[in-house]
């Protein structure tokens, strides 16, 4: 390290061995940066992976068009649409097909404790709109009351849920009525529930008697192949006659749904707030080492000022400073933040994981950020004045 | 050959308003090349600040100074850090950076110079450090060293860069006897070794008989000069 700083300024790497000179000052101030490194970490994570979550679901289908209600912000939010719109979207040649997708919250009593679970009601005759990862088990919703359920949902056992098969189903109570879950799929658990499961469109009116099947949460389009899909969307505009609904692209309406929770929904804001926080403390800390640092060592630098030291040749010391401690703070960080991140993730199955960008992205700005410190520190320099040493 | 230092009509003032008050009377005041020279006079009489002008550390008021055949007067603040390279400061304390080894304290002022290779800065610390009988302390932090051997540490760094004039201000106050007079030879042979003026400002009677001249400074006047030469 005091060879590499030696090379890259070209002088003695003195703010190197005024750092280590004092241990225990050093750890500290290394534990301090690590610590706001690993805040800013956590909270990306949790960031992060809440946009992972919203997105998750998005997965379950395929579609290349969603009509919503103009009140759907997010995929679980807003009112339903009228399913003649549905019936209104197919008169298009280019649209194929189309499927009403129900959507609630199902409550399941576990004992210990309620998971809830996010439903969805499909029909189970259009396997066409379901992604193959869930398995062409759609034929076992035909039957009344059937369910595919997720084996990554909260609360529920690794190997009783593993033992969910067509020869032994799993049978549970919900909403006064019992269920039967044949299959499972791999969903995990999100921000808005513990896990999701599938089941047919009539199941899913049975369960909630009050919904109607002339009015879906949302509408599903497939269009032929090839076709642009936004030429599509832009003639659905015109076609449909309730100006009010959001007629999107489907990839569209999941980033759309992700901007809405990350800038608008109070998690996201609490979160990114918590980003803020975490840059600020590990700014006021490495502020706070050096400028103690540099006050320490008045005497030294007004000797060197009177040397004939030129204010570029302390910045850069300064600078040296804040380069070690940016570097050699983000790796305790960074172990610590990982670890916190798998721990968590483990507890909470939410998608919480460090990846190569975050990691890049917290690097370069812990760089930046102790550069702005030591910036601000220098200007404590000033009060070295040599004239005083006599 | 012109003088390493002339000074005339030098006039200094601290403070402002009703508080201001003179520090230094129309001093007057010539360096030879080569020359040892000592400034003494009672706490107060303004001999620091005649060091302080001298160094470039504070700007001239009033009068002139010629420091290297070059006005301070009015200079600017670059080419006095650029003057001060050329001179090397001794301080009461040692003023050593307690992170840094005897051999790294005196390569800062070769680096000062300019960027030289860091084996060549190294070796010229050594060898200064050898000069000053510090041979087989190159490697200690100042922590480690005794109170003289920190003073010694101190005059090769002020020496190492060769500089053309040595400013001391009391370097021997914080030493016992032997260690005070062993400095004082020190920086009168490297002085004459090296054709170094010094200007040392002490109240230390030991050193004078070592001086070619000695100017008494009193209520911010010079009110005697005595030449030993």
């Amino acid at each position: 390290m005091s060879r590499l700083l030696q090379a890259l300024f070209g002088r003695l790497p003195i703010g190197w061995l005024q750092l280590t000179h004092n241990r225990t000052r050093f750890a500290a101030a290394l534990a301090g940066v690590a610590f706001a490194n690993v805040l800013v970490f956590v909270q990306l994570g949790i960031m992060n992976s809440m946009g992972a979550a919203t997105l998750r679901p998005y997965d379950f289908f395929q579609a290349d068009i969603m009509i919503s209600a103009g009140d759907a912000n997010a995929l679980a939010d807003g009112g339903n649409v009228a399913r003649q719109w549905l019936l209104q979207a197919m008169a298009d040649p280019d649209v194929t097909d189309g499927m009403g997708l129900f959507l609630a919250n199902v409550p399941w009593d576990r004992g210990e404790k309620d998971i809830s679970l996010t439903t969805f009601g499909v029909d189970p005759a259009k396997p066409g709109f379901i992604a193959p990862e869930i398995g062409g088990d759609l034929n076992l919703l035909q039957v009344q009351d059937a369910a595919i359920l997720d084996r990554l949902a909260r609360g529920l056992g690794k190997e009783e849920a593993a033992a969910i098969r067509p020869q032994t189903p799993l049978a549970f109570e919900t909403q006064g009525s019992t269920l039967t879950a044949y299959a499972t799929f791999a969903g995990g658990g999100g921000f808005g529930g513990d896990g999701y499961m599938l089941v047919s469109d009539q199941t899913f009116l049975s369960l909630f008697p009050a919904r109607s099947s002339a009015a879906p949460d949302h509408i599903l389009l497939q269009l032929r192949p090839g076709v642009p899909v936004q030429s599509v969307v832009a003639r659905l505009k015109t076609l449909i006659s309730d100006p009010s609904l959001r007629i999107r692209s489907y990839p569209d309406a999941a980033q759309e749904d992700l901007r809405y929770q990350q800038t608008r929904r109070p998690t996201g804001i609490i979160f990114g707030f918590g980003v803020l926080i975490g840059v600020l403390v590990g700014l006021v800390i490495v502020y706070q080492v050096l400028s103690t640092d540099v006050a320490d060592h008045l005497r030294e630098y007004a000797t060197f000022k009177a040397m004939g030291y030129g204010p570029q040749f302390f910045l850069s010391v300064v600078f040296e400073e804040a380069l070690v401690l940016g570097i050699m703070g983000f790796i305790p960080g960074l172990v610590v933040g990982t670890t916190i991140l798998t721990l968590m993730g483990r507890i909470t199955t939410l998608p919480l994981a460090m990846t190569p960008s975050m990691a890049a992205s917290v690097f370069l700005g812990t760089i930046v950020f102790s550069a702005v410190s030591g910036a601000i520190a220098t200007r404590r320099l000033a009060a070295a004045d040599p004239a005083d040493l006599f | 050959m012109e003088n390493v230092v002339d000074a005339r009509g030098l006039n200094h003032w601290f403070g402002s308003g009703e508080v201001k008050k003179q520090a230094l009377f129309d001093v007057n005041l010539t360096l030879k090349r080569g020359s040892f020279t000592v400034l003494m006079g009672p706490s107060g009489s303004g001999k620091t600040t005649v060091l302080t002008l001298i160094g470039c550390l504070r700007g001239v008021q009033d009068g002139s100074v010629r420091l290297l055949g070059q006005e301070l007067n009015g200079a600017t603040e670059a080419h006095l850090v650029a003057l001060r390279r050329r001179l090397g400061f001794i301080f009461q304390a040692h003023n050593l950076h307690e992170s840094l080894t005897a051999t790294q304290n005196v390569m800062m002022g070769v680096q000062v110079l300019g960027s030289v290779p860091d084996a060549t800065a190294k070796q010229a610390a050594i060898h200064a450090l050898g000069l000053v009988g510090l041979s087989d302390r190159t490697d200690y932090l100042p922590a480690n060293l005794s109170g003289g051997q920190k003073q010694r540490v101190a005059v090769a760094r002020a020496l190492v860069g060769n500089p053309a004039l040595v400013l001391a201000d009391e370097p021997t106050a914080a030493l016992d006897k032997d260690s005070a007079a062993d400095v004082v030879d020190l920086l009168k042979r490297m002085g004459s070794a090296r054709g170094t003026t010094t200007l040392l400002v002490t109240h230390d009677n030991r050193i004078l008989d070592r001086a070619d001249r000695i100017l008494t400074l009193e209520d911010g006047r010079i009110v005697k000069v005595e030449d030993r030469t």
